[in-house]
């Protein structure tokens, strides 16, 4: 058949999947690995690849050296859902309007949504702290939550509506001939239909939301209590002295909620994608 | 917006309230419905970023710190287009836009290829090349900060154990070396993502073409350069674009690496526009590096719709 290969193709292609999730997960390792070390084994030269005072000591001394972890590792996903959540509220009715109707400044105002794809907050900083601060919104989770929508709304609506302009009109046309309002028929007939694409866009926002935590949380807020755990993270820094092999194992622990999410919603998001997402 | 619907209907069964309901909703224009639609997330836009856009540029006129603003005019820009040091920056931010982006393609159109091959434990593998893409970039990058250092990293030590060097290096410690590892390490970002769109891109291209061509006796080579890239061309166009944007853009990788050095190795305009505009609360020369960025990525970005269209053209994706 076609999709059968030679031993030798397969030991090829088992051998380029190796190299390339070498690249791929060796800093993770590496992180596991200084994770296991005492802290005066980490500073020992020579290099040494194994030794026997291996332990998971780190697992259960990070708690005690930064107590607030379990809430930094809290605020991350909450803030990162919250920003979905919001994200999705803007995103459906006006992917909605670019995949289905035909009104002025159509094509202009989608040109101004993607623009914006070009900025990071990073450019933004200054001006965006003022404009937080009028609003009262420093040092709160809003602070995190709200320049992350504002910047995950272009792609949530390019995505989505690449989407939405899948699914096939006649549905729509029916339930118009049937006398439901434009409204009744986005929400009753296009929404339901839409539901897979809805995950798709939606765990790529999430995972949007949650990678890009960083830079806002150390800008626009001070309270500690509020940082996500990239933030949260550094705290391992400063105090007597750097405790390196915790700080590895607060972060992977950290990440292993949002993993195990991930696990569960990424037969969705490829199969999705497929679904035409990427056709565009 | 349910009462739009229904305010005027008689309580007369269902049907009829649709209809009412129907008739009164058509009433309403397209065009109309349609801004009710997008008007929410344009006027978030406008008050997040339009607005500080706006006063971003107002800045770049100014000269501007902690203590008040003063008027200017071009100064600021005058400032860097004489700046040798400043055109350096930009020349090596092309450079590391080109020079990395080119690796996330190529590694995500193998990645892609390995991970589309029909193998047991591929979607293990689907899943096992996904983290570096859905943890935090700064989390990442704490691992990758490890991974460089010259007495505690396994880089270093293995090269060590191999000969290659006879005392620990440091990667972030050389000009060169910290601006390929930086790049390295951006890349090891951005491959994911790159490689799950052009999976599933791969996977949309049908089967009987495939079939066809192996009837007549094409090689997987040849399949693979007639037949996968013309037809996922198209996302090979948009991500190397959308891609090229985030790398420009890069700056919490570069920041947390090495902030910029050694000896501004591996300042970028983004990494010298934060510098100047937050480090130092030169506000004013900040904006118009700020400035800078957006027309040199808007230009970008006309090319982009450009070729898209003369792509989508020549290829005809619908």
């Amino acid at each position: 058949m076609m999709d059968k290969y030679t031993k030798l193709q397969m030991v090829g292609i088992y051998a380029a999947i190796t190299v390339f999730l070498i690249f791929i997960l060796l800093p993770f390792f590496e992180m596991f690995m200084a994770s296991l070390r005492p802290l005066e084994h980490l500073f020992r030269s020579p290099y040494q690849f194994w030794s026997d005072d291996f332990s998971f000591q780190a697992y259960s001394d990070m708690w005690e050296t930064v107590p607030l972890l379990g809430r930094y590792i809290f605020n991350s996903v909450f803030i990162a859902t919250a920003v979905t959540l919001i994200t999705m509220v803007f995103v459906v009715p006006a992917a909605y309007a670019y995949a289905r109707l035909d009104f002025p400044f159509k094509n202009g105002s989608l040109a101004i949504f993607l623009g914006v794809n070009m900025f990071t907050g990073a450019v933004l900083l200054i001006p965006l702290y003022r404009v937080l601060r009028s609003m009262g919104l420093l040092n709160t989770y809003w602070a995190m939550i709200v320049p992350g929508v504002a910047f995950l709304i272009p792609t949530g609506i390019w995505l989505l509506r690449s989407y939405l302009e899948k699914i096939p009109r006649e549905l729509e046309e029916a339930a118009f001939v049937d006398g439901a309002s434009r409204m009744y028929t986005l929400r009753r007939v296009v929404l339901p239909l839409a539901t897979p694409g809805l995950i798709v866009v939606g765990t790529a926002v999430f995972i949007g939301a949650y990678a890009q935590q960083f830079l806002f949380a150390i800008t626009f807020n001070q309270q500690r209590e509020l940082q996500p755990l990239p933030a949260g993270l550094f705290e391992f820094i400063g105090y007597q002295d750097v405790t390196w092999n915790q700080m590895m194992a607060a972060a992977l622990t950290g990440i292993l909620p949002v993993m195990l999410i991930f696990l569960f919603l990424q037969k969705y998001l490829v199969a999705g994608l497929t679904a035409g997402a990427v056709k565009e | 917006m349910g009462e739009l619907m229904t305010e005027t209907t008689p309580a007369s069964g269902h049907t009829a309230a649709l209809q009412a309901a129907g008739k009164k909703a058509k009433s309403l224009p397209e065009a109309v419905f349609a801004w009710m639609l997008v008007g929410p997330a344009m006027l978030f836009i406008a008050v997040i970023v339009a607005w500080p856009l706006a006063e971003t540029i107002r800045l770049s006129f100014m000269e501007a710190g902690l203590g008040g603003e003063e008027y200017v005019g071009l100064a600021n820009y005058q400032e860097l287009a004489e700046s040798r040091r400043f055109h350096q920056t930009i020349i090596r931010t092309f450079y590391w836009m080109f020079l990395s982006v080119a690796l996330k393609l190529v590694l995500g159109l193998i990645g892609a290829t390995l991970l589309n091959a029909a193998i047991p434990g591929r979607g293990l593998f689907r899943v096992l090349v996904m983290p570096p893409w859905i943890i935090p970039m700064a989390i990442g990058m704490i691992g990758w900060l490890w991974l460089y250092n010259g007495y505690f990293g396994v880089l270093s030590g293995t090269m060590m154990s191999l000969g290659i060097t006879d005392k620990p290096f440091e990667f972030l410690a050389y000009k060169n070396s910290a601006f390929y590892s930086a790049v390295v390490a951006d890349v090891w970002v951005g491959t994911p993502m790159v490689t799950l769109f052009f999976l599933a891109a791969m996977q949309g291209v049908s089967r009987d073409l495939y079939e066809a061509a192996w009837v007549d006796g094409a090689g997987r080579w040849y399949r693979f350069r007639r037949i996968t890239i013309p037809q996922i061309m198209p996302v090979i166009v948009s991500m190397s674009l959308l891609s090229a944007i985030f790398t420009f853009n890069s700056f919490e990788i570069i920041w947390i690496l090495t902030e910029g050095g050694p000896r501004g190795a591996t300042t970028t305009l983004i990494v010298d526009t934060y510098k100047t505009a937050i480090s130092n609360f030169k506000f004013g020369e900040g904006s118009a590096r700020a400035v800078i960025i957006v027309i040199l990525l808007g230009l970008f970005s006309l090319i982009y719709l450009n070729v898209l269209k003369y792509v989508n053209r020549k290829y005809g994706t619908r």
